[in-house]
C-alpha cells in the first residue's frame, strides 16, 4: 500500500486525497470503488457535465452504505408518513439530503428525470438541503427513488422525526402578507393625504375631500384589523400572564390612532392620522421581518428523534422484517449492520461489536463489545452485522431518558426579562400619567373636547415606536454579523440573553478537543528500532482505529512482514514478526485479567514483546487551537468544565484554562443537567457550550446553549446557537459584542425618548396636527433604525468581526 | 376637479394589481427559497461540447 508515493492525487469524484489508490478509469483516479461507480452511472446517463460545473463536486463514497437499506420504505404505512401528497399515480415527496453542497449538486438532482422516466420533476431547496420530487408511482416506488438518490451519492436522510410529523415549517408567510399590505396601504394613504400636507384642501370642494378621507379610512381597515393583529394578541397574552410587554404601549398607540382618526373622519370630516398609523405599522413589521433571520439548514429544535433511524430490522425466526422504532419492544432481536445506529439499549447476542459512541459520550474511539455485553442506544456499529436483543425501548434508553426528564417536559420559564419589556412597563406607566395629568389640566382650563384631544394626542405621539424598533433592528443586525462569523443564533432574543450571562460551562470532549482526531503517545520503556519494526509489522494487519493510530506514529520505521497474525475482537492483537511474539491490546489481554494494573480508560494499548511488558500507548485528544485565548477572554466570567472522561488530562486542562476554572470529571449527561440546574438555583445565568447528545440536557436547561459543530451538517441537539468549531476561540468576542449591542439599544432609547418629549410637548399644548404627527413619527422611526443598524455594523468593524 | 377622483381610482386599481401580484408570489412559494433560484439560473440546460469549448476560448481571450 505504501509503495505508490505521489503528491496531491485527488479523487476525480469527491476530491479526497487518494494517494496510493488503484481505482482508476482511463486517466481519472478515484479514492474508492463507490466514487468510481457514481462516475460510471453519470457517464452512462450522459450527465458528465456534473464535473465541469464544480471541481470534484461529489461526496466521498468510502463509507458507502450497504444495499437494501431502504427496504422499509416498501411498507405502506411508512411511505404514507413520508409522502406529502399522492393521487394514486403521481406522488410528491420531500427528502432531506445533507450532502448537497454546491451548484453541481443542484444541477444533478434537478436532472434526475434523465436517470429514470418515473421521476417527473425534482427541485432543490439549497439552503434547506432538501429536494422535492414528483414521481410516477406506477413506474417507481418510494424505495427505488431513495435508492436512486443514494446510488448517485445523495443519500436521503430519513429519521424518526421525519416520520413523526416533524415537517412543520417555522417560516410564516403571514409576515410577508402583513408587511406587503401595510406597505401598500401606507403608500396610498400618504398619497391621498398629500393635498392636506400642502394645504391645498381649500381649493378642493368638500365632497371630493370627503371621498379622499373615506378612501383612507377604507385603506386603514386592513392595517388595523389584519396587519397589527400580532401586536394586539401579544399584548393580550402578556396581560394574561400579568406582564406589560413592549407590545402593550404599541397596541395602545395603534388603538388610539385608529379610534381618534375614525371619529374625526366620520364626525368631523377631518383628515385623521391614518397616514401615521399605517406608517407605524409598516415600520414595525419591517423590523420584525429584519429580525427574523433564519438559517434554513440549521435546526435548533432537534431532539434524539432526528438522530435515530425511523425503522429497525427485527429478526423473527429466519425472517427479517422492518418495524417502526415506536413498535420496538423488549425482547426483540434486531440486526444492526455496518454504520447503523443501535436504536435502543440492548444486549449483544451474536457477532463482534465495535461501537462508536461519539455522539453519546463524545469519545471518538470505538468501544469493543463481546457477546453478552450491554450496548447503549445511540452507538454506531463499525464492522460486520451484529444481532442484539432489546432490553429497553428507545424512549426509555439511557440516552433518550434525558428527554423524559421533567426539565424537558415543563415549558421553559423565561428567567431573563428582555430589556424592552422592562422598559415598556415604565414607559407605559409614565405615558399614561402624562396623558391623564394633561387631560385633567385641560378639563379645568378648557373644554371636555380639548381634554379628550390632548389625552389621545399624548397616547398617539408617545407610542414607543423608537423603542419597539431599536431592539429588532439592533439585535437582528447583530444576528447577521454573528452569522457571517459562523456563529448562528436561533433568534434575536438570544443576543440579549447572551449579554446577561455570568457563568460559562464548557464540555471537554468534542468541544475543547477535536472530535475525530487523536494523538498517540507511548509511555514506558524506550522502544528500540527493532521493537518498533515488529510492532509496525503486526499493527499493519489490523484495521482497528487504535492500530491505525499506532501505525501513524511509526511512519519512519521500516515495514516488514508479519509471519503470524491474529486479532481477538474486544481484546487485542497477537502476531509474530522477526521471530518475536508481539501482543498488543487491553490490560487484561496483555497482562492477564488479574494483573491489578489500573485500566486507565479504554484508549490505552499495552504492548508486550516476547512476554516482556514494554509499556502502553495512549490516545490523547487534540485540543482545538486558541483554547488559551478563549480562557483569557472568559476571565470576567465564572467558568466550569464538565467532562465525561476520566481525569487523566487534568493537569493539561489546568495549564490551558488557568487555575480559576472549576473542573469536574466523569460527568454523566444527567450530572451535567443537574450541575446547570444547581448553578441556576444560585441565581447564575448560565451559558453552556457543548456538542453531542450527552450535553443535550445541559444545553437545553441553560439560558443559552451553544452547540459546537465541526461542519454545519453535523447533528446538534436543541440549543440556542450553533458555533462552528474553528470559531470557538472567538466566543469571548461574541459575548462582548452582545453587550455592545445592548448598549446601542440603551442609546436608542434615549434618542426615542427625546423625540417623544418633542412630540408630547406638542400634544399637551393641544397643537398636534396630522401633519406634525406624520412628520415626527416616521422621522423618529428612521433615526432609530439608522442608529441601530449603522452603529452595530460600525462596532463590528472596529471589533474585527466581518 | 373630479378628474382627480378618477385618476385616484385608477392609481389605486394599479396598486391593487401589484399587491395582488405580490400576494400571489408569496402564496406560490417564491419566498420559500430565496437562494437556490439565483444559482439555478447559472446552470444551463444542455451545452454541447463544442459550445463549451468556444466559451472557454472566449474566457481565455479576455
Amino acid at each position: 500500500m505504501d509503495t505508490i508515493l505521489s503528491t496531491e492525487l485527488k479523487c476525480y469524484h469527491c476530491g479526497d486525497d487518494c494517494t496510493g489508490s488503484n481505482v482508476v478509469l482511463g486517466e481519472k483516479v478515484f479514492c474508492c470503488n463507490g466514487c468510481k461507480t457514481v462516475y460510471e452511472i453519470l457517464e452512462k446517463n450522459n450527465l458528465i457535465r456534473y464535473y465541469s460545473l464544480t471541481e470534484a463536486p461529489g461526496v466521498s463514497q468510502r463509507k458507502a452504505q450497504m444495499k437494501n437499506k431502504f427496504g422499509y420504505l416498501d411498507d405502506p404505512q411508512m411511505s404514507r408518513s413520508l409522502v406529502d401528497f399522492t393521487d394514486g399515480r403521481v406522488s410528491s415527496v420531500r427528502f432531506s439530503i445533507p450532502s448537497v453542497h454546491c451548484s453541481s449538486c443542484i444541477w444533478l438532482l434537478e436532472n434526475l428525470y434523465k436517470f429514470n422516466p418515473g421521476i417527473l420533476s425534482s427541485r432543490v431547496n439549497f439552503p434547506e438541503k432538501e429536494v422535492e420530487l414528483k414521481y410516477n408511482e406506477s413506474i417507481l416506488s418510494l424505495r427505488e427513488v431513495a435508492e436512486l438518490l443514494s446510488r448517485i451519492g445523495y443519500e436521503p436522510e430519513i429519521n424518526l422525526s421525519s416520520t413523526e410529523g416533524g415537517k412543520k415549517k417555522t417560516y410564516s408567510k403571514s409576515l410577508y402578507y402583513k408587511t406587503g399590505i401595510a406597505g401598500f396601504c401606507f403608500a396610498n394613504i400618504m398619497l391621498l393625504s398629500f393635498p392636506e400636507y400642502l394645504s391645498l384642501v381649500n381649493n378642493v370642494d368638500a365632497l371630493l375631500k370627503s371621498v379622499f378621507i373615506y378612501i383612507t379610512l377604507v385603506l386603514s381597515l386592513p392595517v388595523f384589523f389584519y396587519c397589527s393583529s400580532g401586536y394586539f394578541s401579544s399584548a393580550i397574552q402578556g396581560l394574561r400572564k400579568k406582564v406589560i410587554n413592549i407590545d402593550f404601549p404599541v397596541s395602545i398607540g395603534i388603538l388610539t390612532l385608529f379610534g381618534r382618526s375614525t371619529y374625526e373622519i366620520v364626525f368631523l370630516s377631518a383628515q385623521g392620522y391614518m397616514d401615521s398609523l399605517s406608517g407605524l405599522v409598516f415600520f414595525l413589521l419591517l423590523g420584525r421581518m429584519f429580525q427574523e433571520k433564519t438559517y434554513g439548514l440549521l435546526s435548533f429544535e432537534r431532539d434524539y428523534k432526528s438522530y435515530f433511524p425511523a425503522y429497525a430490522v427485527i429478526k423473527t425466526g429466519g425472517l427479517e422484517t422492518p418495524v417502526p422504532l415506536s413498535g420496538l419492544k423488549e425482547g426483540d432481536r434486531i440486526i444492526i449492520r455496518n454504520e447503523e445506529l443501535v436504536p435502543a439499549d440492548s444486549v449483544l447476542i451474536k457477532g463482534s461489536a465495535s461501537i462508536d459512541y461519539s455522539f453519546v459520550s463524545g469519545e471518538s474511539l470505538p468501544i469493543e463489545a463481546v457477546e453478552g455485553d450491554l450496548i447503549y442506544a445511540g452507538g454506531r456499529q463499525k464492522g460486520t452485522a451484529i444481532e442484539l436483543e432489546v432490553i429497553k425501548r428507545t424512549s426509555q434508553s439511557y440516552i433518550t431518558r434525558l428527554w423524559n426528564n421533567s426539565d424537558f417536559i415543563k415549558p421553559e420559564e423565561n428567567r431573563i426579562l428582555t430589556f424592552s419589556s422592562v422598559a415598556g412597563k415604565y414607559f407605559t406607566a409614565s405615558v399614561l400619567l402624562i396623558a391623564l395629568l394633561s387631560a385633567i389640566y385641560w378639563l379645568k382650563f378648557g373644554s371636555t373636547q380639548q381634554a379628550l384631544n390632548v389625552f389621545t394626542s399624548v397616547l398617539i405621539v408617545a407610542c414607543p415606536c423608537g423603542l419597539a424598533l431599536s431592539a429588532p433592528f439592533t439585535l437582528g443586525n447583530t444576528l447577521r454579523i454573528f452569522g457571517r462569523n459562523k456563529f448562528y443564533l436561533k433568534n434575536a432574543a438570544a443576543v440579549e440573553k447572551l449579554s446577561r450571562i455570568n457563568h460559562v460551562v464548557l464540555d471537554k470532549t468534542g468541544t475543547l478537543t477535536r472530535l475525530s482526531e487523536k494523538n498517540i503517545r507511548f509511555f514506558g520503556m524506550e522502544l528500540q528500532e527493532c521493537d518498533r519494526k515488529v510492532i509496525k509489522a503486526v499493527t499493519h494487519n489490523s484495521m482497528h482505529p487504535l492500530s491505525r493510530l499506532i501505525l501513524s506514529m511509526m511512519r519512519d520505521t521500516e515495514l516488514i512482514d508479519a509471519e503470524e497474525f491474529k486479532e481477538y475482537p474486544g481484546g487485542g492483537l497477537e502476531g509474530v514478526a522477526d521471530g518475536k511474539t508481539v501482543r498488543l491490546g487491553s490490560v487484561s489481554f496483555v497482562l492477564g485479567s488479574d494483573s491489578g494494573v489500573h485500566q486507565g480508560g479504554s484508549s490505552s494499548v499495552y504492548v508486550s514483546i516476547n512476554d516482556e511488558i514494554k509499556g502502553y500507548f495512549r490516545a490523547e485528544s487534540i485540543y482545538r487551537e486558541g483554547i488559551r485565548e478563549l480562557a483569557h477572554c472568559l476571565r470576567n466570567y465564572n467558568v466550569s468544565l464538565l467532562s465525561g472522561d476520566y481525569d487523566g488530562e487534568k493537569d493539561r486542562l489546568r495549564d490551558l484554562l488557568g487555575s480559576r476554572v472549576k473542573l469536574f470529571f466523569r460527568q454523566s449527561p444527567l450530572d451535567k443537567l443537574n450541575y446547570v440546574k444547581k448553578l441556576q438555583e444560585q441565581k447564575n445565568l448560565v451559558l453552556m457550550v457543548g456538542d453531542g447528545l450527552n450535553d443535550a440536557g445541559a444545553l437545553f436547561k441553560s439560558e443559552v446553549g451553544i452547540a459546537v459543530s465541526e461542519g454545519s451538517v453535523n447533528f446538534s441537539p436543541a440549543c440556542e446557537a450553533i458555533l462552528e468549531a474553528q470559531e470557538l476561540r472567538g466566543l469571548g468576542d461574541f459575548l462582548k459584542f452582545s453587550k455592545t449591542s445592548m448598549k446601542i439599544i440603551y442609546v436608542n432609547l434615549i434618542v426615542s425618548v427625546l423625540y417623544n418629549f418633542a412630540g408630547i410637548s406638542f400634544a399637551v399644548e393641544n397643537s398636534l396636527t396630522p401633519i406634525v404627527s406624520a412628520i415626527l413619527m416616521p422621522l423618529s422611526s428612521i433615526t432609530v433604525v439608522a442608529i441601530a443598524t449603522l452603529s452595530t455594523s460600525l462596532m463590528a468593524k472596529i471589533r474585527g468581526l466581518n | 376637479m373630479w378628474v382627480l377622483a378618477i385618476l385616484m381610482f385608477f392609481s389605486l386599481l394599479v396598486a391593487i394589481v401589484f399587491l395582488a401580484a405580490f400576494i400571489w408570489a408569496v402564496r406560490s412559494g417564491q419566498y420559500d427559497d430565496k437562494y437556490t433560484p439565483a444559482l439555478r439560473i447559472l446552470l444551463d440546460d444542455e451545452v454541447s461540447d463544442e459550445e463549451e469549448g468556444s466559451r472557454k476560448e472566449v474566457v481565455r481571450s479576455r
